[in-house]
């Protein structure tokens, strides 16, 4: 039987085969799902803010894209995975409310975050298969460890897969 | 820095927070039950510290579909302002004030401008008593944004918040007031002061 485990909000997880990680309405929050083809360890990740460097009260390493991706990585290699077989595919970075009055950090922290989890993973030389970001909605997304594919699904929208 | 340290509040201003979500949420209930005309309950406040994954279980699902109104807080007092329905209330809030039968409510989220036009502007008077509550009691001066509405998951919604909070620790500090009337109409409101005005809001009140 295969599980489906919980990743909540600044929160990160790996799995096995025949399991899948999922995250529940990604905001201005982004998800990364990073993947091995032949081990099939999988890992979610789901961060809140980009970098764990302009924040005094750091702790918690799942909340950045910057130490929260590395971890991820670092785990899957625990497991088993091989860092130059690692793929990503990443979704979520939304800004969730529009406003005209001022330009608010709050707000724009999506965009931010999705510049963050890119750089991340290009440092770390891990390409990005597929790429749901931006806008203005919440993303639920589910990675599958037996294929490697990430649903993403939305309020009033298709499902997609990816 | 700071003085207040939101995981060791003591019950004094635990006590002092609810009572401003008490009146504030007061205020707007009045309001609200005026604009359409019908009787609507209050809850006690709930003043509680969560972690964000706690966060949208306290008011329900996860991926309960809420109609999100957000307006940004300036003045003495910085942070976020959240009215929160789940789309059947704000259904039925939209029939009552266009003149629909209550009883046609729905969970049909495809609102037209009209009627998104009409929820904001529900936000906006309700948001507003509140905040002139907060203001009178603490003689503070807030200036609230114009509302921005969002229909989408209780957790993407509520992620805005979380994020302001991220920024300062793993906790999110949340007055929360629901409302209802016997039927229809529940909903939330949710105060999120920036760190720094928790200390004016407490010290405007001799704490």
């Amino acid at each position: 039987m295969s599980e489906t485990i919980k990743v909540g909000m600044a929160d990160l997880n790996i799995c096995r085969e025949p399991d899948c990680l999922t995250t529940i309405g990604l905001g201005s929050c982004v998800g990364i799902a990073l993947y091995d083809s032949v081990t099939k360890i999988t890992g979610l990740a789901h961060i809140m803010l980009p970098s764990s460097k302009e924040i005094k009260n750091n702790s918690n390493i799942a909340k950045f894209a910057d130490t929260g991706i590395v971890e991820t990585v670092r785990l899957m290699e625990e497991a088993g995975a091989k860092r130059s077989r690692l793929t990503a595919k990443i979704a979520g970075g939304a800004c969730m409310f529009a406003f005209a009055m001022k330009n608010n950090d709050a707000l724009n922290v999506g965009e931010k975050n999705v510049r963050a989890v890119k750089k991340v993973l290009e440092e770390l030389k891990i390409p990005i298969l597929a790429d749901d970001t931006g806008l203005n909605y919440g993303r639920t997304v589910i990675i599958d460890s037996n294929t490697g594919i990430f649903t993403i699904k939305s309020v009033g929208k298709p499902e997609k897969q990816l | 820095m700071s003085k207040i340290d939101l995981g060791n509040l003591n019950s004094l201003q635990y006590d002092v927070l609810k009572e401003l979500g008490n009146i504030g949420a007061g205020n707007a209930t009045t309001a609200l039950s005026k604009l359409i005309n019908a009787k609507i309950d209050m809850r006690v406040p709930k003043v509680n510290l969560l972690g964000f994954s706690e966060l949208a279980k306290a008011m329900g699902r996860e991926e309960e579909i809420m109609v999100g109104i957000l307006l940004l807080l300036e003045g003495d007092v910085d942070g976020m302002m959240m009215f929160l329905l789940d789309v059947s209330s704000a259904r039925a809030l939209v029939n009552s004030l266009m003149g629909k039968p209550l009883d046609d409510a729905s969970d049909d989220i495809n609102f037209d401008e009209m009627e998104f036009s009409a929820l904001r502007e529900i936000g906006n008077i309700i948001t507003g008593s509140y905040l002139s509550a907060l203001s009178d009691m603490t003689r503070l001066t807030i200036v609230s944004s114009v509302p921005s509405l969002q229909i989408d998951m209780a957790e993407a919604i509520l992620s805005i918040p979380a994020i302001e909070f991220s920024k300062i620790g793993d906790k999110v500090l949340l007055i929360q007031t629901q409302f209802d009337d016997d039927s229809q109409i529940s909903g939330y409101f949710v105060l999120v002061p920036e760190l720094d005005s928790y200390d004016k809001i407490l010290s405007s009140l001799g704490l």
